[in-house]
């Protein structure tokens, strides 16, 4: 499994791709397979600050439900409303059609508490 | 779909064929009850009002006709014999634990005896009603009561409620009971947190956050215990609460407990335990005498009534000195007699004369009702059966027995499937399928569906969480050595089909009434309601 060389990665298995002040944030392919079939997300609402590593928001899957952790902290500025119709958004492209949400970045420092793709591929593999 | 195209077969009209799409597998399926109906067909005529009954309404109708609904309802109209083998062959479509095998992980689905039911039937319980005064309930009554007792003696808990209705809501019961604990003694807004290890029932958080807490993890060690050092981390005087499930969802008992409950107490928290894996330590763990302050009870697991499709359960819930007046209310009592004299003539089958039972509402800090009259009664008879039936040595067998058959197969099946807790277990085990993953491409669920192939349940799969691609294997104390040596086989095969043909298993199962069901998409874009065609041409002669 490869990852994109320009995202950071969680340990959580979310990845956060910075575009000047801009955030996006997703969850991995790895994750996504993991979980199988996503079938829910209940997304962040728009104005609401993430903070790193905290909660925020649920993904339910045909096995299981799990909490989504944040990589970065911020407030939301946009959130893929397709995913509401469109989970499978989320298996099938993780890392493009599948982002969760967009945040204005707060503090970039947090970025050097990521893995950057290799790591993350030795973490999962 | 496909369409469903209805044929008369030699069993008579009914049994219906789906015309298959290419590539999907021809599927026998029961039409609804609605797909039977001919308009005018009854399976019960009721009678006529009489002229004279007719006379005597004056020709008023009882309801305004504001409340009088202005079309008939679509109710399906078949005859008594159609409705019958209806049900019937879609009860024959089911796997149950009176067909087959049925290892579900977690769920404890042992037989329940047949003497439950007949208990369960004694006119004299099911002729009664739960407004009856005390006096002409004693029965109801006295059998409740015992039933606690009984109850306290196999938890060690100094009291008991029957009254929820299932084990979330025992644990619901529990947590409000914890509630009440810490507010009685001022520090209800200072103890926030329920702490929950990771190998805990998925219920306990849900519980924990229902009541208003919040959920902080705990992870295990690498042995599938509790992480001691973690667990003494989280406490301090903000807990409220620890719930831990014993034996574990890795069916791994807590050989720390009496260190993770002196810790908890010492911080003052209460000490929860979840009871639904009672099955694997009865008469040798008493999880009162251990220091736990509530545990509930899952009367349809440990107990044998009968579950699946939803129940009904029953939940009680055991609890120390200091959470006893907090318990829900009423509680049955005995109001006049000895209470050793009865019990020890009830277990000889002997009335006590003069003995009189009531329900004690006369409670200041009870949580208060947590369920209508007085629980699932039909579970308490049955569960009461099955706990005299056995008595105490038998309970103790029905655990060994558990336990033996659940380490039974993780011994004959560890060279087919990864072990990640290879040590030895409770009442069930846990595989991991990541073996078949890596090497095959074949997934855990693809296998569980290999399993109903051979007319077995799959066992639970995908839980715990903390196990990858779990394969969790409760086999209960009621199955034969033959029956438990059949199950290796099977999964012998499987493993071995895994490696020779894993296109096959991803294809399982092929020989259900259905096939691989599009689980994503029933839980992505469900459909359930049923829509009505056009209405069908009413026959000429009723009848068949």
């Amino acid at each position: 499994m490869s990852h994109p060389g320009d995202l950071r990665y969680s340990k959580e298995h979310e990845w956060v791709r910075v575009d000047g002040g801009t955030a996006t944030i997703g969850i991995t392919s790895f994750a996504a397979d993991e979980l199988g079939d996503i079938v829910f997300i209940e997304l962040p609402e728009v104005g609401s600050s993430l903070t790193q590593f905290a909660g925020f928001g649920v993904v339910e899957s045909v096995k299981a439900v799990s909490d989504l952790f944040s990589p970065i902290s911020g407030e939301v500025t946009e959130v893929n409303a397709a995913l509401a119709e469109q989970p499978e958004l989320l298996n099938s492209d993780a890392y493009g059609e599948g982002w969760i949400a967009r945040v204005s970045l707060a503090d970039s420092a947090e970025l050097d508490a990521l893995m950057d793709a290799d790591a993350y591929e030795a973490l999962t593999s | 779909m496909s369409v469903v195209d209805e044929r008369v077969d030699a069993s008579g009209r009914g049994a219906a064929f789906a015309s298959p799409e290419p590539g999907e597998a021809l599927t026998i399926v029961e039409p609804l009850v609605f797909d039977h109906s001919r308009p005018g067909r009854r399976a019960v005529r009721f009678p006529v009002a009489s002229d004279a009954a007719r006379a005597a309404g004056k020709g008023e109708p009882a309801l305004p006709a504001s409340v009088q609904r202005q079309e008939a309802p679509r109710l399906p109209e078949v005859s008594e014999l159609e409705l019958l083998r209806h049900f019937t062959r879609l009860s024959q479509l089911n796997i149950a634990i009176e067909t087959a095998f049925y290892p579900l992980g977690s769920c404890t689905m042992k037989y329940n005896p047949k003497v439950n039911e007949w208990a369960a039937r004694l006119t004299g319980f099911t002729d009664s009603h739960p407004l009856d005064p005390d006096e002409l309930a004693q029965g109801s009554l006295e059998l409740q009561w015992l039933l606690a007792e009984l109850l306290r003696e196999i938890s060690g808990f100094a009291a008991v409620s029957l009254q929820p209705a299932a084990g979330a809501h025992g644990e619901l019961t529990g947590m409000l009971m914890t509630r009440a604990f810490h507010r009685s003694n001022g520090e209800g807004e200072q103890r926030t947190k329920v702490l929950v290890p990771d190998s805990s029932h998925g219920t306990n958080p849900a519980t924990a956050t229902m009541v208003g807490y919040s959920v902080v993890t705990i992870p295990s060690n690498e042995r599938g215990g509790i992480d001691l050092g973690a667990l003494r981390a989280a406490l301090g005087s903000d807990t409220a609460a620890l719930m831990i499930t014993n034996p574990s969802t890795l069916g791994i008992f807590e050989d720390q407990i009496d260190q993770v409950v002196a810790a908890v107490r010492e911080a003052g928290a209460i000490a929860y335990m979840d009871g639904a894996n009672l099955n694997a330590i009865l008469g040798r763990f008493r999880p009162g005498e251990a220091g736990f302050d509530v545990m509930h009870f899952n009367l349809h697991k440990t107990f044998s009534t009968p579950h699946g499709g939803g129940g009904p359960g029953a939940g009680p819930v055991g609890v120390s000195e200091r959470l006893a007046p907090f318990l829900p209310r009423p509680l049955p009592v005995l109001r006049e007699g000895d209470a050793d004299a009865v019990r020890a003539n009830a277990w000889a089958g002997r009335e006590t004369p003069g003995a009189r039972f009531g329900l004690d509402w006369d409670r200041p800090q009870s949580i208060g009702k947590v369920r209508s009259m007085f629980g699932n009664f039909g579970m308490h008879l049955r569960a009461y059966a099955y706990i005299r039936a056995n008595g105490g040595d038998g309970l103790r067998g029905v655990s060994d027995d558990a336990v033996l058959a659940a380490n039974y197969l993780r011994v004959r099946l560890a060279d087919a499937f990864d072990l990640p807790y290879d040590r030895v277990c409770k009442h069930e085990v846990v595989f991991s399928g990541r073996r078949q993953k890596r090497q095959h491409g074949v997934t855990t669920l693809d296998m569980a569906k290999a399993i109903l192939d051979h007319g077995i349940h799959p066992p639970t799969i995908y839980f715990p969480l903390i196990v990858e691609e779990a394969l969790m294997i409760e086999p209960t104390e009621t199955e034969s050595l033959e029956t438990l040596d059949r199950f290796v086989d099977v999964m012998h095969d499987i493993a071995r089909r895994a490696a020779d043909e894993p296109e096959a298993l991803r294809a399982a199962p092929v020989t259900t009434p259905v096939g691989r069901l599009d689980e994503a998409g029933a839980a992505r874009r469900p459909d359930l309601r049923h829509r009505f065609g056009p209405d069908p041409v009413p026959e000429s002669t009723e009848g068949g």
